[in-house]
């Protein structure tokens, strides 16, 4: 393995992909918006304008969510008051399906721009006359996208948690974030869920005439993480710690079948056939 | 004997039903600039990436530089260089960063690399532009970045395909002094493919003809000038025209095959070059007014068009 061909393809997929807008703006607004924004709204909004009261009340108007809840996440509410439940609901639960766009987001939009968007340019056949392997130049790709969605992820993960914690110290009196099972989610889940957006955009392109084409066929992706939120919310399906690893390991199966799929439309040959 | 750094042994490749390139056999020297030449589709880009192992033949051997392209692609990358038909550079960055991005591709050492991107950029005159983006350059600066792309690892073999389509009439004799330049200073291998025959008549030792997949000649143009038209060409200036009847004693003369009359003109076909003096005399001992008495040369698109035509003829 020829690793400063691999980085080489990398820095460059990376710094081509900084300079397209198409790319920069959902990267940097999408998790502002998602991850910082909302949460900070949705948490603290309901401090100002919801009266003290009892926890009773808001369990009662989240029936379903509450309904079907295992006792040891159902414990992390006994004697919270309403402000207080909502801002362990909100934070612990109501985010985190929507923490896994933002990795997806991220290493799909760059995969396209790296995958889809060189094939558009015409660029790749010189690639193709160096020496770097269809391997290398494969992992090189990858990690262009792959790398900077951890980064932008784990950011993100320290400004929720900044935000999420602020919300705690004022109604709460205390830091209660992240919890096991967001740490698992952030180490275990977050990266699968790259993959996945990896995994997608590599096949999408082999068939994507253009950067956007592949973008916007990549976007169904995102179709199962609404569904883990909705089925949070309907009491089917919780973030606890055991789910949260289940979840990811069911992600990281599929992104083991869609990357050997992906590695087989990356051959020198298949590549020169659609160029 | 030379030495042969590509060798083709029965190379084929099919598309599916498409065959794109049929039972070719090369040999080609190093030092040697040859020229692929063929109509567009004929085959010659698929030939490039069969050389360089970046598509794999349906039947046949290769050998680029004693190596085997389909088991050791990448060392035979390491030592070829390729300008792709389009210049297929990466356009936001800039000429600079294109040549650097390569450089580490061939695994140049840094430290050379360095010396080695200025000084191509220097040799192919991009020095005052290297830290632009490459989106603001003329289609002959992109080419002539792309050139040095090609040459950033100082390849054994350079393969050129169609290096001065497209560009304007100042940019392509750029191109082809750059070209001229590799070959005759740094005694690289060129293999160019191209359809424009002026520049193959300039560049080129030998040259091949490729028609629908078939390698139809393969030579320098004098021999197949004269594999296709037997016998010896010359053409005779004279002062004033010849009477009709030293015309037609000439066309008598032993060795005679053809006289034509172009203006002032004689173009006279001999079957060997030694009838020439017993020629010159006749028509001096005819009166004849000589001027001029030159050998007939065909150029590389006399010889080009008669051998499609021929190609044609025959797979009709």
């Amino acid at each position: 393995m020829n690793t400063r061909a691999v980085r080489a393809v990398a820095r460059k997929d990376l710094r081509i992909a900084l300079r397209n807008k198409g790319v920069v703006l959902p990267i940097i607004i999408v998790p502002l918006i998602m991850m910082i924004l909302m949460p900070a709204l949705m948490i603290f909004l309901p401090i100002y304008l919801e009266p003290m009261e009892t926890g009773e009340e808001l369990r009662r108007e989240m029936g379903a969510f509450f309904a079907n809840m295992p006792a040891e996440l159902y414990n992390l509410f006994a004697g919270l008051n309403d402000q207080q439940t909502w801002v362990v609901v909100a934070s612990m639960f109501m985010f985190a399906p929507f923490f896994l766009i933002i990795p997806v987001m991220v290493s799909s939009v760059i995969g396209a721009d790296s995958f889809a968007g060189e094939k558009e340019r015409k660029t790749l056949e010189a690639l193709l006359y160096t020496p770097i392997t269809s391997a290398e130049l494969f992992i090189g790709k990858v990690l262009a996208a792959f790398l900077p969605a951890m980064v932008v992820s784990w950011a993100c993960f320290v400004l929720y948690t900044v935000v999420v914690n602020a919300a705690g110290l004022m109604v709460l009196g205390r830091m209660f974030f992240p919890n096991l099972a967001w740490i698992v989610l952030i180490l275990w889940v977050v990266p699968a869920a790259a993959a996945l957006g990896i995994g997608v955009i590599v096949l999408v392109s082999a068939k994507a005439k253009s950067f956007q084409d592949a973008y916007q066929m990549s976007g169904l992706v995102v179709i199962p993480i609404i569904l883990l939120l909705f089925g949070q919310m309907g009491g089917i399906l919780y973030f606890s710690t055991p789910t949260v690893a289940l979840i990811g390991l069911a992600i990281w199966a599929v992104d083991a079948a869609l990357l050997t799929l992906a590695v087989r439309t990356f051959g020198r040959g298949e590549i020169i056939a659609r160029l | 004997m030379p030495e042969w750094v590509i060798e083709t042994h029965n190379l084929t490749r099919h598309f599916g039903a498409l065959v794109a390139v049929h039972g070719l056999n090369l040999q080609i020297a190093r030092g040697e600039v040859f020229g692929f030449l063929g109509p567009n589709g004929a085959g010659k880009t698929t030939t490039v990436r069969l050389l360089n192992g970046v598509l794999n033949p349906t039947a046949g051997e290769i050998r680029v530089l004693g190596m085997d392209p389909i088991a050791q692609g990448p060392a035979v990358r390491r030592r070829t260089g390729v300008l792709t038909e389009s210049p297929a550079l990466y356009e936001p960055l800039s000429a600079r960063e294109n040549l650097l991005i390569f450089g580490e591709l061939y695994d140049v050492p840094p430290d050379v690399l360095r010396r080695r991107v200025d000084e191509l950029l220097e040799m192919f005159e991009l020095t005052a532009r290297a830290d632009d983006k490459v989106a603001g350059y003329s289609k002959g600066m992109k080419q002539r970045l792309a050139l040095a792309r090609a040459l950033i690892h100082a390849p054994d073999i350079l393969f050129l395909d169609e290096p001065t389509a497209g560009l304007d009439p100042e940019a392509a004799r750029q191109v082809t002094e750059l070209i001229e330049h590799l070959s005759q200073e740094e005694g690289r291998t060129i293999f160019l493919c191209t359809h424009n025959l002026v520049e193959a008549e300039r560049l080129c030792d030998r040259v091949g003809v490729i028609h629908r997949g078939e390698l139809i000649a393969v030579g320098t143009p004098e021999e197949l000038a004269r594999r296709i038209w037997h016998g010896h060409g010359i053409v005779v200036r004279l002062g004033r025209p010849l009477p009709a009847e030293a015309l037609a004693s000439l066309k008598r003369l032993e060795g005679v095959a053809q006289v034509e009359v172009e203006n002032s003109d004689l173009h006279i076909l001999l079957d060997q070059e030694h009838r020439t003096p017993a020629v010159v005399r006749a028509l001096v001992e005819a009166g004849a007014e000589i001027y001029a008495v030159r050998p007939r040369e065909h150029s590389l698109e006399d010889i080009y068009f008669q051998l499609q035509a021929n190609a044609r003829g025959g797979s009709a």
